[in-house]
C-alpha cells in the first residue's frame, strides 16, 4: 500500500467538500441545529402543568392544599372553575392537563378525623407528563396529609432518597451526552454514504479503478477528511455541552477522545461500505438513514431506555454501535467511569470498525459491474 | 508479427450482458508503437471491448493480453502500464487543473523529482499553462479532452488506452489532438483508440471495423479500401437532391447522402456514368457533376455494414 496515493486521494477529497457548500452545511450546521433543539426545546421534564381547580371547600384548608401545588412549580393553576362543565371544557381544549376537584366537606371531614376525598382528573393524551403529574400529586397529597396529623402517625418505612448522576434530575443532562452519538452517526454516514457513489455517477470512478489504486488506499483516503470533520464536529459539540448547556463532565478527557475516535471510525467505515455497495447516491442515502441513523436515534437508549424496550428490541440494540457509544458518553460525562468499566464497549466499538472496514476493502472491486 | 512486438493481442473475445452479446469472440494484434483504429457506430461493442483490455470489465470467454500481461489474472499489473481515458474524460470538475494533474501524479505514484516536471510538460502540451488555476468545469472541450489525456500519461505508459476521445469536441481541437497522439506514437508508445468518426480512420496506422459486437474487416486504411471496395464510388451533385436519391433507388441504384453530394456505389463507373445522368435528367433534376471517386473509408463501411 502506498501511502502517497492516500494522501493524493485524501487531499482531493478534502478539496471537493471545501467547494460543496452542501457537505460543508450538512457537516456543521446540522450538529448545531440538532443541539439547540434537543437541549431547548426538547425537555422530558414536567414544570408548569395548567392545572384547572373545581373548590367546593373554599376552606382555609383547601386553600392551604392549594398553595402548596402551586409552591411546588410543578402546577400552575389557570382557573378557578365555577361549574363542574368548566373542567370538562378545560380538559378538552387542552386549557388545562391536571383537574383537581375539592369536595364540600372537604375541611369538615379532615376536622372530624375522617378521611377526606380529592379528585384528580389528568389529561392523559400524553402519557409520559399524565404519569409524571399523578406522581408529583400523589407526592404533595401525602406530605400535606402527613402534615395535618402533625406527624403523630410515625410511618413505618423512612425513606431517604438520593439520586446519583443527575440529582437535580434534569433530562437534558442524559439526553445531550447520548445526543453526541447521533451527531455522529449522523455526519459519518450520511457524509462518506455519499462520496464513492458519487463518483461512480460521475463516471470518475471508472477512470479511476483504470489506474494502480489498491482497495485500502481509496477507504482510508476517503475516510481521512471525513474522520477529521468529524471529529472536529464532536469536539465542538462535546464544549457547547459543557459550557452551553452545563452538563457535568465528571469523566477523562482523554478517554473520550479515544472511544469517540474508535466510534467514528466505525461509523465512517459503514458509511463508505454503503456507498461502495450501492453505486447510487440517493439509495446510498436512504439505507444510511435506516441503518445508521434510525437505529442510532430509536435504539441506542440515548433518548429511550433500552431498559424499558420489549425484549426482542433490547436484543436488536445489541448490535447497534451506538447504544455501546451512548453508554460510554453517559458513564464519562454524569458517572466519571474509569476505563475498565468502559473496555467492553470499547472493545465492541473497535470490532465493529475493524470488521466494516475491511468489509468495505472487501466489496470494493476494481471493476465495472 | 512475432510477440516481441505485439502490445495489445485477444483471441475469441467474447462479452455477454444477460442475453445481449456485446462482443462476439473477436481477435486481433496490435503492434508496440502503432496506431490502432477501433471503429464503429455507437454500439457496436467498442466501449466494452476496451474495457476489457483494460481489466474494468471481465469477459464471459476468451483470452487476451496487454504488454504481455493477461487480462482476466493480471489486470492489475496492466494497470500499472496504461493509460486510460474514458469517454467522458473523466476528470474531477470541482478541481482545478492543476489539483486534478497533481491527484493523478500522486495515483500514478510519480516519482517525486519527476512531478513538477511531468505537469509542467502536460500543461505545455494542452496549452493550460496560463490556465492552471481554472476549475475543470469551465474549461472548453478541447481543453478537458487534452487535460485528460495529459492526466492519462502522467507515468509514460507504454500503451495507451483511449475510447472516444474526440466525441463532442471541434474539428480543430480533433485535428489537433490527433497530432498529439501521432507524436507520441512516434517516441514509441502504442496507442490504441476507439472511435465513431469514420474521417478519423486515415490517422490510424491499423484500424478494424466493428459492428454488432464482430469485426467485419481489419487492415491499415489502404488495405481496406483496395480490398473491400470491389465496386466503384461515384459523387453526384444534384438538386434537389432527395428527388435524385429517390430517382436512383427506383431503378436500383444505391446511394447514400455525404454532406451535400451523392455517393453512389457502382459495379462500372465508366457505364454508370452516362446511365445515372440520364435517370436524373428524366427525373427533372438538375444534376451539375457526377465523377468516380477515391472511396472513403466511411464509403467502405457502409458498403460492409450493408453486406453483412
Amino acid at each position: 500500500m502506498k501511502f502517497l496515493r492516500v494522501k493524493a486521494i485524501a487531499k482531493k477529497e478534502m478539496l471537493q467538500i471545501r467547494r460543496d457548500p452542501l457537505s460543508l452545511a450538512m457537516a456543521f450546521l446540522m450538529p448545531a441545529l440538532l443541539l439547540i433543539i434537543f437541549g431547548y426545546a426538547i425537555t422530558l421534564d414536567v414544570n408548569n402543568l395548567t392545572t384547572i381547580v373545581y373548590d367546593r371547600d373554599q376552606s382555609s384548608m383547601s386553600r392551604e392544599l392549594l398553595a402548596e401545588l402551586t409552591a411546588s412549580q410543578y402546577f400552575t393553576i389557570v382557573r378557578h372553575a365555577e361549574t363542574p362543565h368548566e373542567i370538562d371544557s378545560y380538559l378538552d381544549k387542552g386549557k388545562a392537563r391536571v383537574a383537581l376537584s375539592i369536595p364540600a366537606d372537604f375541611s369538615r371531614d379532615l376536622r372530624a378525623g375522617r378521611a377526606a376525598h380529592l379528585q384528580i382528573i389528568v389529561d392523559g393524551s400524553d402519557s409520559n407528563t399524565a404519569t409524571i403529574a399523578l406522581g408529583y400529586l400523589t407526592a404533595l397529597t401525602e406530605r400535606y396529609s402527613l402534615q395535618l396529623s402533625g406527624g403523630r402517625a410515625a410511618p413505618a418505612i423512612d425513606l431517604r432518597i438520593r439520586v446519583w448522576y443527575n440529582p437535580e434530575l434534569k433530562s437534558r443532562n442524559f439526553i445531550i451526552p447520548g445526543l453526541i452519538a447521533v451527531i455522529m452517526v449522523v455526519i459519518a454516514a450520511l457524509l462518506t454514504s455519499l462520496t464513492v457513489a458519487r463518483e461512480w455517477e460521475r463516471g470518475t470512478m471508472e477512470q479511476l479503478i483504470a489506474t494502480p489504486v489498491k482497495p485500502p488506499e481509496l477507504v482510508l483516503g476517503k475516510l481521512i477528511p471525513y474522520f477529521l470533520i468529524g471529529y472536529l464536529d464532536m469536539a465542538i459539540t462535546v464544549v457547547m455541552a459543557v459550557f452551553l448547556f452545563e452538563v457535568p463532565f465528571r469523566g477523562n478527557v482523554a478517554l473520550l477522545a479515544v472511544i469517540s475516535a474508535v466510534f467514528l471510525f466505525g461509523g465512517l467505515s459503514l458509511g463508505i461500505l454503503i456507498s461502495i455497495v450501492t453505486k447510487n447516491q440517493l439509495v446510498a442515502s436512504q439505507i444510511s438513514m435506516v441503518a445508521t441513523f434510525l437505529p442510532a436515534f430509536l435504539l441506542s437508549g440515548f433518548m429511550f431506555a433500552i431498559s424499558n424496550m420489549p425484549p426482542v428490541l433490547q436484543a436488536v440494540t445489541r448490535i447497534v454501535p451506538a447504544r455501546y457509544f451512548v453508554a460510554v458518553l453517559k458513564g464519562i460525562f454524569l458517572k466519571g467511569s474509569p476505563l475498565r468499566l468502559l473496555v467492553p464497549s470499547a472493545i465492541f466499538l473497535l470490532l465493529f470498525g475493524l470488521l466494516t472496514f475491511v468489509a468495505a476493502n472487501r466489496k470494493f472491486k476494481k471493476k465495472i459491474e | 508479427m512475432n510477440n516481441n512486438n505485439i502490445a495489445v493481442k485477444i483471441d475469441n473475445l467474447t462479452r455477454n450482458f444477460g442475453d445481449f452479446t456485446a462482443v462476439d469472440h473477436i481477435a486481433l494484434e496490435v503492434a508496440k508503437g502503432e496506431i490502432f483504429g477501433f471503429l464503429g457506430p455507437n454500439g457496436a461493442g467498442k466501449s466494452t471491448t476496451i474495457r476489457m483490455l483494460c481489466g474494468l470489465i471481465l469477459p464471459t470467454s476468451g483470452t487476451g493480453t496487454v504488454g504481455g500481461y493477461d487480462i482476466i489474472t493480471q489486470s492489475e499489473e496492466i494497470k500499472q502500464n496504461i493509460g486510460y481515458m474514458s469517454q467522458k474524460f473523466s476528470l474531477y470538475d470541482d478541481l482545478t487543473v492543476e489539483e486534478n494533474i497533481n491527484f493523478y501524479n500522486g495515483i500514478y505514484s510519480v516519482p517525486e523529482l519527476k512531478k513538477a516536471e511531468r505537469k509542467e510538460w502536460i500543461l505545455g502540451m494542452a496549452g493550460l499553462q496560463d490556465k492552471r488555476g481554472t476549475i475543470t468545469r469551465t474549461l472548453p472541450g478541447g481543453f478537458k479532452q487534452r487535460l485528460a489525456l495529459g492526466c492519462a500519461i502522467l507515468h509514460e505508459p507504454s500503451i495507451l488506452f483511449l475510447d472516444e476521445p474526440t466525441s463532442g469536441v471541434d474539428p480543430i481541437s480533433r485535428r489537433n489532438f490527433w497530432n498529439l497522439i501521432h507524436e507520441m506514437a512516434k517516441g514509441g508508445t502504442t496507442v490504441f483508440v476507439t472511435t465513431h468518426y469514420m474521417d478519423e480512420a486515415d490517422y490510424c496506422d491499423r484500424l478494424a471495423l466493428i459492428y454488432r459486437g464482430t469485426i467485419i474487416a481489419a487492415g491499415t486504411p489502404n488495405q481496406l479500401r483496395k480490398e473491400f471496395m470491389s465496386r466503384d464510388v461515384l459523387e453526384i451533385e444534384a438538386d434537389p437532391l432527395v428527388a435524385a436519391m429517390d430517382a436512383l433507388d427506383h431503378q436500383g441504384i444505391e446511394t447514400a447522402i455525404f454532406g451535400s453530394v451523392l455517393h453512389a456505389t457502382v459495379e462500372n463507373a465508366k457505364n454508370s456514368i452516362p446511365r445515372i445522368w440520364k435517370i436524373l435528367g428524366d427525373s427533372h433534376v438538375t444534376a451539375s457533376r457526377i465523377e468516380k471517386i477515391v472511396p472513403s473509408l466511411e464509403d467502405v463501411f457502409v458498403t460492409l455494414i450493408e453486406k453483412a
